[in-house]
């Protein structure tokens, strides 16, 4: 039976892991995520489904515990925010080169540095371009309510396991903080793992399994890498997800991810208002990017902008998806700051409609 | 002749195949392929093949995962005891180790080793000391003994501006998750037997939950420390020992 609640992102998102059948969360308390891993320890998911939760000494550590349960085909998870998520992208660089599934979350926050608490939108490019060393990727869900917090638990792991990679949710402290109505999946079990590429002892007669990121031969290790990015091909042509809103008749358009989107579509419902024909793409994949449906619209619209709480990082996905057929603007507010529909209609009738 | 000797009667010692039939990529005269042998050897006689699940480090030993026929994961540098962590919270019935150089330790590590041994993991860490970074080619390590040459201490290690040796077994003994913390070598006979009965108690004491298992093994480098694998033990034995002395450190109380 699905069940109502109003619930704060963060703990939705944990309830969601518990009931996604996870079986075990590391992290490290940093604003504005800590509600996961205090929910988690509030709600024994140990009693409940045999969860195991962990505080790790360091954001450093919590995401090698990922990989040492990942490598034994477990369903595990971390959450951080930017800080604490730069400290995990050694790790997250070894579990894309091991080819393990797991799940991340990063709540992000205004940076650089030690930066702000408030909400940010500021690590497109840490989780889209890679993050760490290596030619990786990861898969990017940007949820822009805590009901896609909790429904992108569920796809994150089936996606991690599909395709044996890390799934990022980036969310931020704005999705993070706030609460709303949301309703939640039923509890899923959780599933005794039996993968050919998990440690998880020895089957007798056959040659032990272990897990790595490493080959000394060069050919090899270019093996390894081509085999990533037929994956990554995979993933590209498999799971773009977008939202569209008043696109198929629009002669701008307005381009936005996360809790932006939302602020963003009131900026083009009163365009609308006013009666310039506006829509709204929400990319709810930042890697696989919804690169075909930004070409296929650029033949259509006079000119787009993107609007994002940074200085400016998803608009070059947007800029090579168009590849020069209609005008491409940015707009954002960031450190920390949130934009106003105001001033983003303001944005788009001086840069784009007027410019 | 040599074929006259090879007759199930003169069998007095096989390999274990916990070991895999792969030759050991480590230099002549290295500890590594004892301390190898022991572990395998400890796993065998246990039964606990198919239970173990080991962690390898960044190291000398980076590629253990192909000489132990169990399942292994490779650690990033330093990581193994938190890697180790994540295998023996979901897999709390399987045997876990972790097999750590002194860099990747008491180094990088450092964190990782004392706040996994501090929550009592019930896992084995065996730490091979050599003083000495041997797979980026002889650089200073935390161990390296005070006035030791090295690559990046090439007029000796000055403690003044580069810090003591470390001796992290001493200090992780104080931490209450520590059940049992030893230091052995295994450069002699003797050392071997004792050496192997330290891992052999520190294995099976991991099915009785009470926390971390240590097993230090001071350790030559032949060839880092430019010596032949004769001069290494001799050097070891008359500056190593006298700064890492053998023997147990914290020894469970029952006992």
């Amino acid at each position: 039976m699905k069940e109502l609640r109003l619930m704060k992102g963060n703990e939705a998102l944990a309830e969601a892991a518990i009931r996604a059948g996870a079986d075990a969360y590391f992290g490290y308390p940093i604003t504005p995520q800590s509600e996961v891993i205090e929910y988690l320890m509030a709600n024994k998911p140990e009693e409940r489904t045999g969860m195991v939760v962990l505080q790790a000494e360091s954001e450093v550590a919590a995401i090698n515990m990922v990989y040492g349960a990942a490598g034994c085909g477990k369903k595990a998870l971390t959450s951080s925010s930017s800080p604490g998520m730069s400290l995990k992208q050694e790790g997250i660089s070894y579990i894309a080169g091991a080819e393990l599934p797991c799940v991340l979350v990063n709540v992000v926050r205004g940076g650089p540095g030690l930066g702000t608490i408030q909400p940010s939108q500021s690590d497109y490019f840490q989780s889209v371009k890679g993050g760490g060393h290596g030619d990786y990727k990861l898969i990017v869900l940007a949820p822009s309510s805590v009901q896609e917090s909790v429904d992108y638990v569920k796809l994150a792991f089936e996606l991690a396991f599909k395709y044996r990679t890390p799934v990022m949710i980036q969310s931020d402290g704005i999705i993070g903080q706030m609460m709303e109505k949301v309703e939640l999946f039923e509890q899923m079990p959780r599933v005794e793992p039996d993968y050919e590429w998990a440690t998880i002892g020895r089957k007798e007669g056959k040659p032990s399994t272990f897990v790595t990121s490493l080959q000394l031969q060069a050919e090899e290790q270019e093996k390894v890498n081509l085999r990533l990015q037929a994956k990554y091909r995979e993933i590209e042509k498999n799971e773009v997800l977008f939202e569209s809103h008043y696109c198929e008749d629009a002669d701008y358009l307005l381009t936005a991810f996360g809790s932006c989107a939302r602020i963003t579509r009131k900026a083009m419902e009163m365009a609308r208002a006013k009666g310039i024909k506006v829509g709204l793409l929400r990319p709810q994949t930042l890697y696989p990017f919804p690169t075909e449906e930004f070409n296929r619209l650029a033949g259509q619209v006079k000119g787009i902008l993107c609007v994002e709480m940074n200085a400016g990082q998803m608009v070059e996905d947007v800029r090579l998806s168009v590849n020069g057929k209609t005008k491409v603007e940015h707009f954002g507010r960031f450190g920390g700051m949130i934009p106003n529909p105001d001033e983003i209609l303001n944005a788009l009738e001086q840069k784009i409609i007027g410019g | 002749m040599s074929e006259n000797l090879i007759k199930p009667e003169n069998l007095v010692y096989k390999k274990t195949d916990v070991m895999t039939d792969r030759i050991l990529h480590y230099c002549p005269g290295c500890a590594h392929g004892t301390a190898h042998r022991l572990l395998a050897e400890v796993i065998d006689e246990m039964g606990i093949q198919n239970e173990t699940i080991g962690v390898a480090p960044v190291g000398c030993s980076v590629l253990a995962y192909y000489y132990f026929n169990v399942d292994m994961q490779e650690a990033a540098h330093g990581r193994a005891p938190a890697v180790a962590t994540g295998i023996k919270r979901v897999f709390p019935e399987k045997f876990v180790f972790t097999y750590q150089g002194d860099g990747d330790l008491a180094a990088i590590g450092t964190a990782e080793t004392i706040h996994a041994i501090n929550r009592g993991e019930n896992i084995l860490v065996v730490f091979i000391n050599n003083g000495i970074y041997g797979m980026t080619g002889g650089q200073m390590a935390p161990t390296t003994l005070q006035g030791m040459k090295s690559s990046t201490s090439p007029f000796g290690r000055d403690v003044k501006t580069m810090g003591s040796p470390l001796k992290i077994t001493e200090l992780i003994a104080q931490l209450p998750g520590a059940y049992f913390v030893t230091r052995q070598a295994v450069h002699k006979p003797a050392n071997v037997r004792k050496a192997k009965k330290a891992i052999k108690k520190a294995m099976e004491y991991q099915k009785l939950n009470k926390g971390t298992c240590f097993v230090e093994i001071v350790a030559n480098c032949p060839s880092n420390w430019k010596m032949t694998p004769v001069q290494s033990n001799q050097w070891m034995e008359e500056n190593m020992f006298p700064f890492y002395p053998l023997g147990d450190i914290k020894v469970p109380e029952e006992n």
